[in-house]
């Protein structure tokens, strides 16, 4: 319980902190913005579907993200039926698996995709996927909440560096993620802006493994 | 996993390939088991996922039915079935030890010559995935590839023409690559091995014997 009032605290005062900023200098590279906020949001949402069972704060996901999913889906190559059938699977799969999401390391968007990807797949290539040990398991662990905040943050300059990268690059990466592009096309891809980000995760994982000893 | 000293990590097209869901089985199960002892190439591969769920955000939503909602709360209410995993010794990291599906030692290898033996552990058409137990000192029968072969050491070291691996390094040879692995000789060494072509050993009796040994 100690821990659950700690993280609303601090969410709170994100959002004020992120007001305060905006106002005062809105040029500021560590504004919160209001995309940041919204990705805390979906964030915060995960968490209560994790620790209360909230039904409520799993429609909000669900009216987001569902249709993207299905979307992802279909733009994959899954027939109308099953890019349905699979989108519930996948919003479903949030539902049970919302203790394995770490904020430190992922955006919701990033996390639920992982979801996507590994559905897709499964369904439509009719392939398993192994997929890599997971660092944990049960609720003993708290996400450095310095480190999510800047995780989301670093989250949303990627989007910014992916919509900056010359139109060929950025097709192929879409495409590649699309699943249009065969495995010696992809070799293709160069000059991804991900050096932030991945020195992010990086030091997620260090505290992580800290936490784990 | 423990943390070991890892000097061969993965390219960034296999990770990339991987993150965005378009390798064979055989293969990924090689990336999977290498990210479980390597956070380098974790913090690597979940910064391109990043990249997906960006591309993933920002796609047109499409429309759902008005009944989803609905039945994705009666889907979560029906039981899942639970992996039933047979209770085993923590050697391997759990993507492969979910391959092995045993402890080390009851492993049911085949020989395959000089000492060398292999358990098979994916084989479709395209990709093959395998362990090689290569004897402390022993070489592996000298072939190459028609594809790409994958290399990654779970227990003690080999090395080749081209460099020393040892546990967590994972070694990437293309077509062109003749190479001998030799085991280190203070400990028999243990590789999972994956090729997306049939492996073409040089010596006449191995050709001969390679249908039979599915290499």
């Amino acid at each position: 319980m100690l821990v659950e009032t700690k993280i609303r605290t601090v969410d709170h005062s994100i959002t004020s902190v992120g007001c305060v900023m905006d106002s005062v200098n809105p040029e500021s590279k560590n504004k919160l913005s209001l995309t940041t906020l919204n990705k805390n949001r979906w964030a915060d949402l995960i968490w209560k579907v994790e620790t209360q069972k909230d039904v409520s704060a799993f429609e909000e996901l669900f009216t987001h993200f569902a249709p993207r999913v299905k979307a992802f889906l279909m733009k994959s190559g899954a027939d109308p039926q099953m890019s349905e059938e699979c989108s519930q699977e996948v919003m479903a799969t949030v539902w049970r698996k919302a203790h394995l999401f770490d904020p430190s390391r992922a955006s919701a968007s990033t996390w639920i995709f992982t979801i996507a990807r590994n559905k897709k797949i499964d369904a439509i290539r009719k392939q398993n996927r192994p997929e890599p040990e997971q660092l944990f398991s049960e609720e003993d662990y708290e996400p450095d909440q310095e480190s999510t905040i800047e995780l989301q943050q670093e989250t949303e300059r990627l989007a910014t560096a992916l919509g900056e990268l010359p139109e060929k690059q950025r097709v192929l990466v879409e495409k590649a993620y699309l699943g249009e592009l065969s495995h010696s096309e992809i070799a293709e891809i160069t000059g991804l802006p991900l050096g932030t980000i991945k020195s992010r995760i990086r030091l997620a994982l260090e505290k992580l493994r800290h936490a784990m000893m | 996993m423990i943390k070991h000293d890892i000097k061969h990590h993965l390219s960034k097209e296999l990770l990339l390939a991987y993150s965005a869901g378009q390798l064979e089985e055989g293969f990924s199960l090689a990336i999977a088991t290498h990210i479980s002892m390597c956070d380098q190439c974790r913090a690597e591969l979940e910064s391109m996922d990043a990249m997906g769920g960006a591309i993933f955000e920002n796609l047109e939503p499409d429309e759902i039915d008005s009944d989803s909602f609905l039945k994705t709360l009666a889907l979560i209410d029906q039981d899942v079935e639970k992996k039933t995993m047979k209770v085993m010794k923590k050697e391997l990291p759990e993507p492969l030890a979910d391959y092995v599906g045993c402890d080390l030692a009851d492993i049911d290898w085949r020989p395959i010559g000089m000492g060398v033996k292999q358990k098979i552990l994916v084989n479709s058409e395209k990709v093959s995935a395998r362990l090689l137990y290569i004897p402390a000192g022993t070489a592996v029968p000298e072939h190459s590839h028609k594809g790409r072969e994958l290399t990654l050491v779970l227990k003690g070291a080999f090395k080749d023409e081209i460099d020393h691996f040892g546990p967590g390094d994972i070694e990437l040879a293309d077509g062109h690559t003749h190479h001998t692995p030799v085991a280190s000789d203070d400990e028999d060494c243990i590789c999972l091995a994956v090729t997306d072509a049939p492996l073409k050993f040089n010596n006449i009796i191995h050709k001969i014997a390679q249908p039979f040994l599915k290499i």
